[in-house]
């Protein structure tokens, strides 16, 4: 089993047969009664992009460029393409994706079907709001062009559709001009919950991208302190991009426990550059700090790890985060990547899209078994509560329930799903 | 027009489109000659994106004479660095007894590879400089059960470029022999995969830098070099024993 197999927390260990596509020409060989599901980069957490005891045809080689517009930045490129690879081509001619997530290894088909976001969701909105269009191989052998005009309810489904609506073959999206390769913009201390929304209220207007890193093992005054990220694309001389470093090997046993992840995070948050008024960053450890770090998945040992990530709606979000927040502190799980994001109101076309305005909170946690999965089900309650919803693309064991109640158009979406495809996540929701 | 100019017969080929991918990166021109095309087209329009100055394609089957390729050479102008990466993994099991299908793998894999180095060779060898590269396989350092069809016809490939770079040498043109040994492509699909296969784009920075270098015969990756003596010192009383 290859580890692209396992989903990037490592945590699922399927059996599938894969085929490679060769590009966007090639048919795959689609046999009556069997479940297929196109994967890429094997970036998502959990396993929305496992199928197993089916079929994976696997995109990564359908990696070329199409046509590129470098006076509209319109992009059209075949889906198993690399943001990383996109911005290699369309950076030094002034163009950078709309929308990135946390890391540039995405393929853009992956990107579509998980409908990713970023630092500048207030502004921009998902990866969603910037495909023109996008080409879909259903297992009928037709290809269907999908945009907001064409196939519109397709196109819809697709955009944040985890891949069950058919192969994404090839897309036209949307780049954004930047002034350059560099990044300027503030790092700032925030001693608590209260002051990150005064931070990021006072600051949403002004800048496109914003981010806190929070503090998961601080409790009562302290709780939710951390420090606030703003940004924007600036012209001139970025610093040196960080060095690439590699986990070669899972270490048997996890460094991470509740006493490193403790002095961490006091450390990170005391740190000399945790409070610095403009700062310049280069683009990759702006947008990609983990990026540095090739298989750093690695570091929580043979177990793998869950990522938690959740939506709460602003009426709700303070009260509902802080809860959260207490109970990591309190159960000394957690990570040292804890993120605080506040999303926007600008609306993905895509049925299943996981932005809404309110606040997103993600962190790991190290996979200790029933007490892990007992924290996930007590977090995942009240984000429900608080009428939230949890992330598919970094989801490995939500309920049944609380899809249904985050997602209401899932209704209308199963009515697009390609009969011929499926994936662990869709059997795990779809039968529990 | 300082630019390089490669001629990739086989383009659509993994390794020839990886290798594509680094001289279009350095703003070379591009000839293209695949057999399908509009892959081939998909493929220029890629090269053209990714940097280089030119690309153009050209229809080449290993079914048509090799001569109407130099004549379509003949309007655009002699390249600096001919590649020829075409093949096909024949069916053993078939060649075993259809005397077609030997014919055909025979073809592709070395009669049509042997008549392009001819004139290939005679024309980079007029213009007095020039590279010609070819694709070949460890497969032919020796025969054996499992493969022997197209290890013979890569074997046949090897002994003639090596008479060629003879022929050649002092002319300015080199004749690289390139021994990849797995690659993870399309034409190796089928197989389940370990710990010696290597991918595309590790074989075409190999390729590339042998070109540069001016080398003889290059497998790649090198341990290759080393695994192949092995076999090939291994005595006939216990090969033929073997199961490889």
């Amino acid at each position: 089993m290859s580890a692209a197999a396992q989903g990037w927390g490592r945590l699922l260990h399927p059996r599938e047969a894969v085929q490679t596509l060769r590009d966007r020409f090639e048919q795959p060989r689609f046999a009556p009664g069997e479940h297929y599901l196109a994967r890429g980069q094997s970036r998502s957490y959990g396993d929305v992009a496992v199928n197993d005891g089916g079929h994976i045809l696997d995109t990564r080689r359908l990696d070329r460029f199409i046509a590129f517009d470098a006076q509209q930045g319109l992009l059209e490129c075949e889906a198993g393409l690399t943001l990383g690879e996109i911005i290699a081509l369309c950076l030094p001619q002034g163009w950078f994706p709309a929308v990135t997530p946390g890391t540039q290894q995405v393929s853009v088909g992956g990107a579509i079907a998980c409908d990713v976001h970023g630092k500048n969701h207030h502004r921009a909105g998902s990866f969603g709001c910037h495909v023109q269009s996008l080409k879909l191989l259903r297992s009928d052998g037709r290809v269907r062009h999908c945009s907001a005009q064409e196939n519109p309810a397709l196109f819809a489904a697709t955009i944040g559709g985890l891949g069950l609506t058919g192969l994404i073959l090839s897309a036209c999206i949307r780049l954004q001009r930047v002034a350059g390769a560099a990044m300027q913009g503030d790092s700032l201390r925030f001693a608590n919950l209260a002051e990150y929304f005064a931070l990021e209220a006072e600051s949403a207007p002004h800048w496109p991208y914003t981010v806190a890193w929070v503090d998961c093992s601080a409790r009562g005054a302290a709780l939710g302190r951390g420090v606030f990220e703003r940004a924007r694309h600036a012209a001139g001389a970025a610093p040196a991009p960080p060095r690439a470093l590699r986990l070669f090997f899972t270490p048997p046993l996890s460094p991470l426990n509740a006493l490193s992840l403790r002095a961490f995070n006091t450390l990170y948050y005391h740190r000399p550059g945790a409070q610095r008024s403009a700062q310049r960053w280069h683009w990759q450890s702006f947008f990609y700090p983990l990026d540095r770090i090739a298989h750093w998945n690695r570091l929580y040992g043979p177990r793998g790890f869950y990522q938690f990530q959740c939506l709460v709606p602003p009426a709700q979000a303070r009260a509902a985060i802080a809860q959260m927040l207490e109970l990591i502190a309190a159960s000394g799980q957690g990570s040292f990547l804890a993120v605080l994001k506040t999303f926007g109101g600008l609306r993905s076309p895509g049925l299943l899209s996981f932005p809404a305005p309110g606040t997103t909170l993600a962190l790991d946690f190290a996979n200790r078994g029933a007490r892990t999965t007992a924290l996930l089900a007590q977090l995942e309650a009240i984000a429900l509560a608080a009428g939230g919803r949890l992330y598919a693309a970094k989801d490995a064991c939500m309920s049944a329930e609380s899809f249904r109640r985050g997602y209401p158009a899932l209704g209308d979406f199963t009515q697009h799903i390609d009969p011929a495809f499926s994936s662990s996540f869709w059997r795990r929701l779809e039968h529990s | 027009m300082n630019e390089l100019r490669v001629l990739i017969i086989g383009a659509t080929s993994a390794i020839a489109q990886a290798c594509a991918r680094i001289w279009a990166a350095r703003g070379a021109q591009l000839l293209l000659a695949a057999r399908d095309a509009p892959r081939g087209e998909a493929i220029a329009a890629d090269l053209r994106l990714r940097g280089a100055a030119a690309v153009h394609c050209l229809r080449y089957d290993a079914g048509l004479p090799p001569q109407s390729l130099l004549d379509a050479l003949s309007g655009i102008g002699m390249p600096d660095i001919v590649l020829i990466a075409h093949g096909s993994l024949p069916d053993q099991a078939r060649c075993e007894h259809a005397l077609e299908a030997l014919h055909e793998a025979y073809r592709i894999n070395a009669l049509s590879v042997l008549e392009l180095a001819t004139l290939l060779g005679e024309a980079l060898r007029a213009q007095g400089h020039g590279t010609l590269a070819v694709i070949g396989s460890v497969a032919g350092d020796r025969g054996r059960a499992s493969n022997y069809v197209y290890g013979s016809a890569k074997a046949a490939v090897a002994a003639f470029l090596s008479g060629l770079r003879q022929r050649l040498h002092g002319s300015g043109v080199n004749v690289l022999t390139i021994k990849p040994g797995f690659v993870d492509t399309p034409m190796t699909r089928d197989f389940a995969k370990n710990a010696l296969w290597a991918q595309p784009e590790t074989i075409a920075a190999g390729i590339v830098r042998a070109i540069e270098q001016g080398r003889a015969v290059v497998y790649l990756p090198g341990w290759w070099r080393w695994l192949m003596l092995l076999i090939r010192l291994i005595p006939e009383p216990l090969f033929r024993r073997l199961r490889l």
